[in-house]
């Protein structure tokens, strides 16, 4: 292998793993003055169209408490036909089937280019998966109208044997029964009273009668079909049905008097909705999808009262303890979350409207459950159509692209520990040797689910070196760690993907070089900013910016090159150079600060930043920049005031907007009509450019980002201007003294004298 | 015993006019006589004068009779009837009086309206009894006998009275003797005596055989027929007839013959009371004496009090109809006694409500408290506020007084009506009921005439009639908003029970026509009613018809334990808009649930769901509930069965009539507020605990229906849902007040609604069947001259969504004798109260000690009429006042209805259904619930379309040739005789002989014949008659359910240990001896 950079692409293509560190230093003291923790990203699903999955099951550890797979980095006595866990150093016999196995006839989990291997096991019902679409009627009615007609559309992208399921809600609650002919019945709850699964089951009938009645006539065995398949159908049976019942969907009836909001029991909904699948189809693959177009404004899990006098909380008025409802209802939903997610089910949050919605009481609900959270202003927008139909896009299977109910469960060789992970994932509190007692992150097990995910669902798990420095590891020692992802895929089978990975230890004393050339900045800056943003979840917002500045200074510490109190002799090597730049960009960025953003907006933000893959986080943490312009093609430019310049068009990619920008000379040939006359043909070409290449990423993404066309002084410019470094502000514009440019009227600080800051503390003794 | 019949005189002078002639003639003689009294009486009566009119026998026999009357009171005159006690000898001698009686149905008639203050004296059995008759057919003898005999009666005694029928006829003293031994003791006797009646019941003869008082046994049966007033015996006393008899006659005679002549005059003084009685009575009994001796001779046949020698519902009624029927009863005159319930007459409103509106137990109140409590007659209302008149007469008038509202008295409140003062000239008025002077509005000025009358008095209704409408502003309306119009919701059980008897088929076949009877406004073209459907079981489901729906949707709510309504919009719909919908929704509910396995049911929240949805859509309205079952299902109000037949009898058997817990009044209050009425259809094929659910009805102003054993191949009672679901409400009121004038105040409320407070009854919804009875208690001293005033106002929201005002005015006499008030009282609306105050009672006392008050209330009733207004005679005399001579008879028949004294047969869930029942019927209905119409069928003639003549509820009435029809308002027998003719049986039944008809049978066969056609049609006509459908159920004689419909048999003996009424007169007799001494 050439580079570390080569090794780490290779391996993050093969494995869908990116570690902080590639080469890991042996002792725990030594890990811990690195700053930087042993943590990777881990795309447990990463799609490998070149991995075809194995026809049997794994040959498992026999030791109960390791039960780790079969892997390359094991040692096969192929004569004893013997092979030892590499984990627990445990002597295993290889089943009868392996009878045949020599040096050149190898199972492919043998293989080194099969570190990452999925098997597909045949045992077991499989059960069909699962749509329950939990819909508003509080809506306007266009946006009513759009929000039917997806619904309609999704229908036919819908697996055929899909079970599919219909609960609305406004004042009340209702659970449409799809199974009956003629007269469409549904069943009402009140939509202020929060009920238990099982009043729930009983009220929808759902429970086996307690006796069969023996007097009257004898129950035919027969009539025993799913008591529930009255609420969820196969697609291919009702989706006429359904189609027509969705067509005659109502706004909710119930008038709005002036001055009030529609009362919406989001709450109740989705309770009746989570209790409805457990007690039916518990542990089988299902997404409950909730469409909403406004606050729970009744009932349990309530967000605002009804008078529009009254606003939804801020972010100031939480600061202020001002929000009343906040509380409780998220008490609520956590509770819901919990619950869903012991079910292997998961909740997508489709939340269309102006003002917010509730989301950051509700974002649980999906967080927990490795659910979608969608944001929009309004179910009639092609950002909501279009990213609720890649919900139902498929691979290069035909398959698609979802996976239920899995179970992540890692491995570590006896030097590693485990000290938690941050994804859309919850603990399943299975404690075993190789967990840590300090935790980071959801920590405290060796195994976590994860109810919903897809591809691109990545997580951050985090490790702890526990050898001791003076049980030094023999030169040449290898670390390891077994990834096993037990998951419902969305061809209904039950499979099971392995990832094991081994890393070089390295003596810190002798070898420091090499472990820093080996540090991975991109993967660090993501397992740091995720760590940032869970932290920012419970603490203070100062807190947590503090304490990424101290271990920023601390890395710079130890891995800068500088001379003592002399800050302009500070360099950072290669492999770091962008550390600080990350942390910057993360520091001005949504996920840790709140100002200018609603408390909901900060949840979706936080929410996706905690599934997205590396180079999707990247973009969030630090956008990135395209210039367009008659001197070249188009080139990446800095993410800087600097770059704003008369004569270019700009594309910023922030994951959650795409921005085109046109300078101010371009928007004047705009206006003047340049691109329409034939002699300024390359004109309408530099205008095409960025529209194209903006729509390729519209085509990738989800979900899909807000679009945004604007111009040199146009309203919507400040989506640029908030993202880039100010370099050139209303304070230092004439300093400055360039023409080029456009300075941003802002207080913060400048990359620049972040980095002055920067370089002045770290060679600060004093630190 | 004897049965003294004042009546009987004045049938004496009703034979005389219609059949005798020449008999008459000379009575009438004697009684032109008198009519110089009947001058003072016609002045009285000035504004009846039409009446008489119109009835010139009527005439007659009011100066008949009135002349003794008119003196004390308008009409009637009391005739008092004597009868021995001895009874049997005693009735005898009436017999003759009586049978004249009997015989002449034209008699009757004049009797009928004076006869209210008939009195019947019976002595005491053994005792003095004959010979208190016997005097006193000497004393009519005298002379006295024709004229006076009804003035006798009225004042001192029947006695006389009766002799006065037969003047010399006197031979019923022979009778009395008779009767005297026989009394109860044998029964025996009784058979002789039937077998004598018979022959008497040819009238004419009679009146000779009167004269010739000679044949006890025809002259007795003559009279007991005829007349009213009976005579009980008192049971044991077979004392030695011929001695006591002399004793009391000895002194008799003298007394008539000197009273006669006295009496008149005193009748028209001081009527009832001591001083003519007394002296009168004295001598009858002197007569006595003389009867004595012709008792001797009888003495052996009378062993027990001759059925036919007490009196008789029957004949009062038939008298009553006879007499009254034909002639309009108008209302102008204060205090004036209606005809009775049985009886078709018009009403002409002239300023009191016609009597479908109002009756009162007295039409003359005592002036003071003490005379009130001393009579133990309770003062009583039984209001109908929204009664349906006959097509002749006009429905209330609508009065409009403008933004303002009705014109009201400003401290009373009570609203302006005939009886209100104007004065200075018009300008002001004053209140007749608290005094206060009020201000005439500008707007409703107008000059008096010389007679201090308003000019435009006869334009508005509200200053000449009785009962009329106001419209009501928006004061009036809930919120200060009008009303939207009322809403109806059908909610139907759809268990396994109802849909395995094929009654949510039936059902929603039914509704699918019911719904075009939808009641409406006036000439509105369509129903202003909306209309909404809710199905359930142990869930409900809600239905969402409307117009612009493809399909009905169906809302399940399974949240029992908090209930609430799942929409709003198309829940409630026009029918004519949702038509189709609707159609769809009947025509798949049977279907929808016709797998349902569903046993368990709830009730409280399908209640309260209604009362939601009719919150919701801010309207009153009406719920109609179609339920099966006990609700045992998890829900508020759960029921478990606590039917527990050993309950009976004892302390705790009260508890069977009371709810089983406290979520049904709670509900019904809440109901109440909303104006939710609700209406309840049980089809329980088991214990449904009827107290409870029909607690919500009770007080929502809605009704039970109960159809045990429902079987939809019964088809019969197809048409008897329809017929109850055209019944629907016609209007959901708010409230009903009654204002009375200042003396007395309304003190207890008895039907179907709400109180919050004491004076205001809260009405959900009332319908056209629904009464309200009243109370009233003294609170001071009434005045004679103004009289007692009763203003009924009641305000509800008419079916069009109108806020209307509905006044009933009535104005009663004063009185300062007790024989006034006793003269005036009406038995039928008596036992209505008594039976509604006694079946309230049930709830809270052992119903022991409710059927002890009952009779003891009658009892001193009885005993204050006999001390104070009925002359002193032999304690062995039972005296009957006129007016309430069925007052023993129908009191017995509530005493042995099946709430105080249940049969075996009688289910638990039966008797809390007739209990409930009874506290909203009007009196008609008590009337004939309690003494059912017992019809032969092939007595007469095939042609005659009309009803045939009833006879008396005894077995001992029933011929085993014959067929009858028996009704009592909820039950419908065809009993068969086993010797029916087996032609008749072919033309009915279809079916060749006796033994191949089906017992139980349900439905005749429809026959071409005149027979079939003619009884069919009699059902039909019953049926019609009755706000409930009547199943119709066939026995026959003989058969396993003959048991059945001898519990109906009211005179008879009753299984369960209730007396016969000849036992029961006994007894009564025997408690007002007690109390006299």
């Amino acid at each position: 292998m050439a580079t570390y950079l080569e090794f780490i692409q290779q391996n993050e293509e093969r494995d869908g793993v990116r570690f902080s560190w590639n080469v890991w230093p042996s002792s725990r003291l030594e890990a811990t003055r690195m700053v930087v923790p042993l943590a990777c990203l881990l795309t447990p699903l990463k799609e490998r169209p070149d991995l075809p999955p194995v026809q049997y099951e794994p040959v498992l550890c026999s030791r109960p408490t390791c039960k780790a797979v079969l892997n390359p980095l094991c040692q096969v006595d192929y004569r004893a036909k013997l092979w030892a866990c590499n984990f627990c150093f445990q002597r295993n016999q290889f089943p009868p089937a392996y009878g045949g196995i020599s040096e050149v006839n190898q199972p492919a989990e043998l293989m080194p280019q099969f570190s990452t291997i999925e098997y597909m096991i045949q045992r077991g019902a499989q059960s069909p998966l699962i749509f329950l679409y939990v819909v508003d009627t509080c809506l306007e009615e266009d946006d009513l109208q759009a929000l039917k007609e997806s619904l309609q559309m999704s229908l036919s992208l819908l697996p055929p044997n899909a079970l599919v399921g219909l609960i609305t809600f406004g004042r009340m609650v209702q659970v449409h029964e799809l199974s009956c002919e003629g007269i469409s019945k549904s069943y009402v709850f009140r939509g202020t009273k929060d009920l238990t699964a099982k009043q729930i089951q009983d009220m929808l009938g759902l429970t086996k009668p307690a006796m069969p009645m023996q007097q009257a006539r004898p129950v035919q065995p027969q009539e025993h079909p799913f008591a529930s398949t009255r609420f969820l159908q196969p697609v291919h049976k009702i989706d006429m049905n359904l189609t027509d019942l969705l067509g005659e969907l109502q706004r909710d009836p119930w008038p709005v008097t002036q001055g009030k909001r529609p009362l919406r029991s989001t709450g109740v909904a989705l309770s009746i909705a989570v209790g409805l699948l457990e007690g039916t189809f518990p542990n089988t693959g299902a997404r409950i999808m909730l469409f909403t177009g406004g606050p729970p404004t009744q009932g349990p899990g309530m967000v605002v009262g009804d008078e529009l006098k009254i606003p939804i909380r801020s972010w100031h008025d939480i600061e202020k303890d001002n929000a009343r409802f906040m509380k409780k209802a998220t008490k609520h939903y956590e509770m819901l979350a919990n619950r869903t997610a012991a079910n292997g089910h998961c909740i997508d949050i489709y939340a269309c409207a102006l003002d917010q919605t509730g989301l950051l009481e509700m974002k649980c609900c999906a967080n927990l459950t490795g659910g979608y959270m969608v944001m929009g202003d309004s179910f009639n927008t092609s950002l909501f159509k279009q990213t609720f139909q890649r919900i139902f896009t498929k691979d290069f299977n035909g398959d698609f692209r979802m996976a239920f109910g899995a179970t992540l469960d890692v491995k570590t060789s006896r030097e590693l520990k485990i000290a938690g992970a941050i994804g859309p994932c919850v603990s399943l509190n299975v404690k075993g040797p190789c967990v840590s007692e300090n935790e980071l992150g959801v920590g405290g097990t060796s195994q976590w689910k994860i109810c919903g995910l897809d591809p691109t669902s990545t997580f951050g798990i985090y490790f702890e070196v526990v050898n001791q420095h003076n049980a030094p590891i023999p030169q040449g020692g290898r670390g390891a760690i077994q990834f096993v992802t037990h998951y419902q895929h969305s061809s209904t089978q039950r499979r099971i993907r392995v990832t094991t990975i081994a890393r070089n230890w390295a003596d810190v004393q002798s070898q420091l070089r090499h472990i820093e050339a080996a540090f991975d900045q991109e993967a660090a800056a993501v397992l740091m900013a995720r760590l940032g943003v869970f932290r920012a979840e419970s603490e203070e917002g100062p807190d947590v910016l503090r304490w990424l500045d101290r271990q920023l200074i601390r890395l710079c510490q130890k891995f800068g090159q500088y001379n003592k109190e002399d800050p302009t002799s500070f360099r950072l090597s290669d492999s770091f150079s962008l550390y600080p730049q990350f942390m910057f960009h993360l520091r001005r960025s949504p996920f840790l600060q709140v100002f200018n953003n609603s408390p909901d907006e900060s949840s979706y933000y936080r929410h996706h930043f905690a599934r997205q893959d590396l180079t999707q986080s990247l973009i969030m943490i630090q956008p990135i920049l395209y210039s367009y312009s008659f001197h070249g093609p188009p080139e990446p430019v800095l993410l800087d005031s600097s770059s704003i310049l008369a004569d270019r068009i700009l594309l910023m990619d922030t994951f959650f907007q795409i921005v085109i920008y046109l300078g101010e000379t371009i928007a004047q040939w705009c206006k003047a009509g340049y691109q329409d006359m034939p002699e300024y043909e390359n004109f309408k070409h530099l205008l095409q450019a960025p529209l194209d290449d903006a729509q390729e990423i519209l085509q990738a993404r989800f979900p899909m980002p807000r679009y945004i066309n604007t111009e040199h002084g146009g309203s919507q410019a400040r989506f640029l201007l908030s993202k880039v470094n100010p370099s050139q502000t209303h304070n230092n514009l004439y300093a400055w003294g360039q023409e080029t440019g456009a300075p941003i009227l802002t207080d913060d600080v400048s990359l620049q004298v972040f980095m002055d800051h920067l370089k002045k503390l770290a060679v600060s003794s004093a630190c | 015993m004897n049965v003294n019949q004042s009546v009987p005189p004045v049938p004496s002078f009703g034979q005389p006019q219609p059949v005798y002639p020449g008999y008459h003639q000379s009575s009438y003689g004697g009684q032109s006589g008198s009519t110089a009294p009947t001058i003072p009486y016609g002045a009285y009566n000035g504004p009846v004068p039409g009446y008489q009119q119109t009835l010139p026998q009527g005439m007659f026999l009011f100066l008949l009779s009135d002349p003794p009357a008119s003196a004390s009171q308008s009409l009637p005159v009391q005739c008092e009837a004597s009868a021995d006690f001895k009874g049997l000898p005693g009735s005898q001698p009436f017999g003759s009086p009586l049978a004249p009686v009997g015989n002449q149905p034209a008699v009757l008639q004049p009797y009928g309206p004076p006869p209210t203050s008939a009195q019947v004296t019976a002595q005491l059995s053994g005792m003095q009894i004959s010979g208190a008759v016997a005097p006193a057919p000497p004393s009519s003898g005298l002379g006295y006998g024709p004229p006076t005999s009804l003035a006798s009666a009225s004042g001192s005694f029947p006695n006389s009275g009766l002799y006065g029928s037969y003047p010399q006829g006197q031979a019923p003293p022979l009778s009395q003797a008779q009767g005297h031994p026989g009394i109860q003791t044998s029964q025996r006797s009784a058979p002789s005596q039937a077998s004598g009646f018979t022959p008497p019941a040819s009238g004419g003869p009679r009146l000779p055989s009167m004269t010739g008082p000679l044949l006890p046994g025809q002259s007795f049966g003559g009279p007991s027929v005829s007349q009213p007033n009976h005579v009980s015996s008192p049971p044991p006393q077979a004392l030695p007839p011929g001695t006591q008899m002399t004793g009391p006659l000895g002194p008799l005679p003298p007394m008539h013959s000197l009273q006669q002549p006295g009496y008149q005059p005193q009748q028209n003084g001081s009527f009832g009371p001591a001083r003519g009685p007394q002296p009168n009575y004295g001598s009858p009994y002197p007569a006595a004496p003389t009867f004595g001796s012709q008792s001797g001779p009888q003495p052996l046949p009378p062993k027990r009090l001759d059925p036919d020698a007490i009196p008789s519902p029957i004949q009062v009624i038939e008298d009553d109809r006879n007499n009254r029927g034909t002639e309009p009863f108008v209302t102008g005159v204060r205090g004036q006694v209606p005809p009775l319930v049985t009886t078709n007459f018009l009403v002409k409103d002239q300023g009191n409500a016609s009597p479908r509106y109002i009756r009162c137990t007295s039409y003359n109140i005592p002036c003071t408290s003490d005379m009130a409590k001393q009579a133990q007659v309770p003062l009583a209302a039984v209001i109908k506020p929204l009664a349906s008149l006959p097509p002749e007469e006009a429905s209330p008038y609508v009065v409009d007084h403008g933004e303002s509202g009705p014109l009201r008295c400003n401290r009373c409140k009570a609203y302006m009506c005939p009886f209100m003062q104007f004065i200075e000239g018009g300008r002001r008025f004053q209140c007749c009921f608290c005094s206060c002077i009020n201000d005439v509005p500008p707007q409703y000025f107008q000059h008096l005439d010389h007679t201090g009358k308003r000019v435009d008095a006869y334009d508005r209704p509200e200053l000449s009639l009785g009962s009329y409408e106001f419209l009501a502003t928006v004061d009036y309306c809930k919120n200060n908003k009008f009303p939207s119009p009322p809403a109806f919701i059908f909610m139907i059980d759809v268990s396994y029970n109802a849909i395995r008897t094929g009654l949510v088929r039936l059902l929603c076949e039914e509704l699918k026509s019911l719904l075009d009877f939808l009641p409406r406004e006036g000439g509105a073209e369509e129903s202003a009613i909306r209309v909404g459907f809710v199905t359930y079981n142990k869930v409900l489901h809600f239905y969402n018809v409307k117009s612009s729906l493809a399909q009905p949707q169906m809302m399940v709510v399974s949240d029992v334990a908090d209930m609430f309504v799942p929409l709003l919009d198309g829940f409630l719909v026009n029918v004519n808009e949702s038509r189709a919908v609707i159609t769809s929704l009947l025509d798949q509910i049977p279907e929808m649930f016709a797998d349902t396995r569903e046993t368990e049911t709830v009730f409280v929240p399908v209640i309260q769901a209604g009362m939601e949805a009719l919150k919701a859509a801010e309207c009153a309205g009406k719920l109609f509930l179609f339920h099966t079952s006990l609700p045992i299902a998890e829900a508020p109000g759960k029921l478990k069965n606590r039917d527990d037949r050993k309950l009976i009898n004892t302390d705790k058997e009260k508890t069977l009539f009371q709810p089983q817990t406290g979520a049904y009044q709670t509900l019904a209050k809440e109901c109440v507020a909303q104006g939710c009425c609700v209406d309840v259809f049980l089809f329980p094929n088991q214990y449904v605990d009827v107290a409870t659910l029909s607690v919500v009805p009770q007080l929502t102003g809605g009704s039970v229906y109960k159809y045990a054993c429902f079987q939809v191949w019964c088809e019969e009672q197809v048409g008897g849902l329809s017929l109850e679901g055209r019944h629907v409400a016609l209007v959901i009121p708010f409230a009903l007040t009654v204002h009375v004038a200042s003396g007395i105040r309304a003190v207890d409320f008895f039907g179907a609604f709400y109180m919050s407070n004491t004076t205001d009854v809260e009405l959900a919804g009332l319908d056209g069947d629904k009464t309200v009875t009243v109370e009233f208690k003294h609170d001071d001293r009434l005045n004679e001259e103004s009289g007692a005033l009763l203003q009924c106002a009641l305000l509800y929201t008419s079916c069009a969504g109108q806020r209307r005002l509905r006044i009933h005015n009535l104005a009663l006499n004063c009185c300062t004798q007790l024989a006034d008030l006793y003269r005036n009282c009406e038995t039928d609306t008596l036992i209505n109260y008594m039976a509604k105050f006694a079946y309230r009672g049930v709830l809270n006392s052992p119903v022991k000690a409710v059927r002890d008050t009952l009779i003891t209330q009658c009892a001193q009733i009885l005993a204050c009429y006999r001390k104070n207004c009925a002359s002193p005679s032999s304690a062995g005399q039972l005296i009957l006042p006129e007016c309430m001579k069925l007052l023993p008879v129908y009191l017995n028949c509530v005493l042995k209805s099946d709430v105080l004294q249940p049969g075996a047969e009688i289910t638990t869930d039966d008797r809390a259904y007739v209990r409930q029942l009874v506290t909203s019927m009007d009196v008609a209905e008590t009337n004939v619930f309690f003494y059912p119409r017992l019809l032969p069928l092939t007595k007469s003639p095939i042609e005659s379309t009309t009803e045939p003549p009833a006879v008396r509820a005894s077995e001992e009435r029933l011929s085993n040739g014959d067929m009858y029809l028996l009704e009592n308002g909820l039950n419908l027998f065809l009993w068969v005789g086993a010797s029916v003719q087996q032609g008749v049986v072919q033309s009915l039944f279809s079916v060749s002989s006796f033994s191949q008809i089906t017992s139980g049978l349900s439905v005749l066969p429809v026959l071409d014949n005149p027979l079939s056609k003619k009884v069919r049609g009699l059902i039909d006509s019953l049926r019609a008659q009755r706000s409930r459908y009547m199943k119709l159920i066939v026995v026959k004689q003989e058969d396993k359910l003959e048991m059945l419909f001898k519990h109906f048999l009211v005179e008879d003996k009753s299984l369960s240990g209730g007396a016969s009424y000849v036992d029961f007169l006994c007894h009564m007799h025997k408690e007002i001896r007690q109390l006299l001494s």
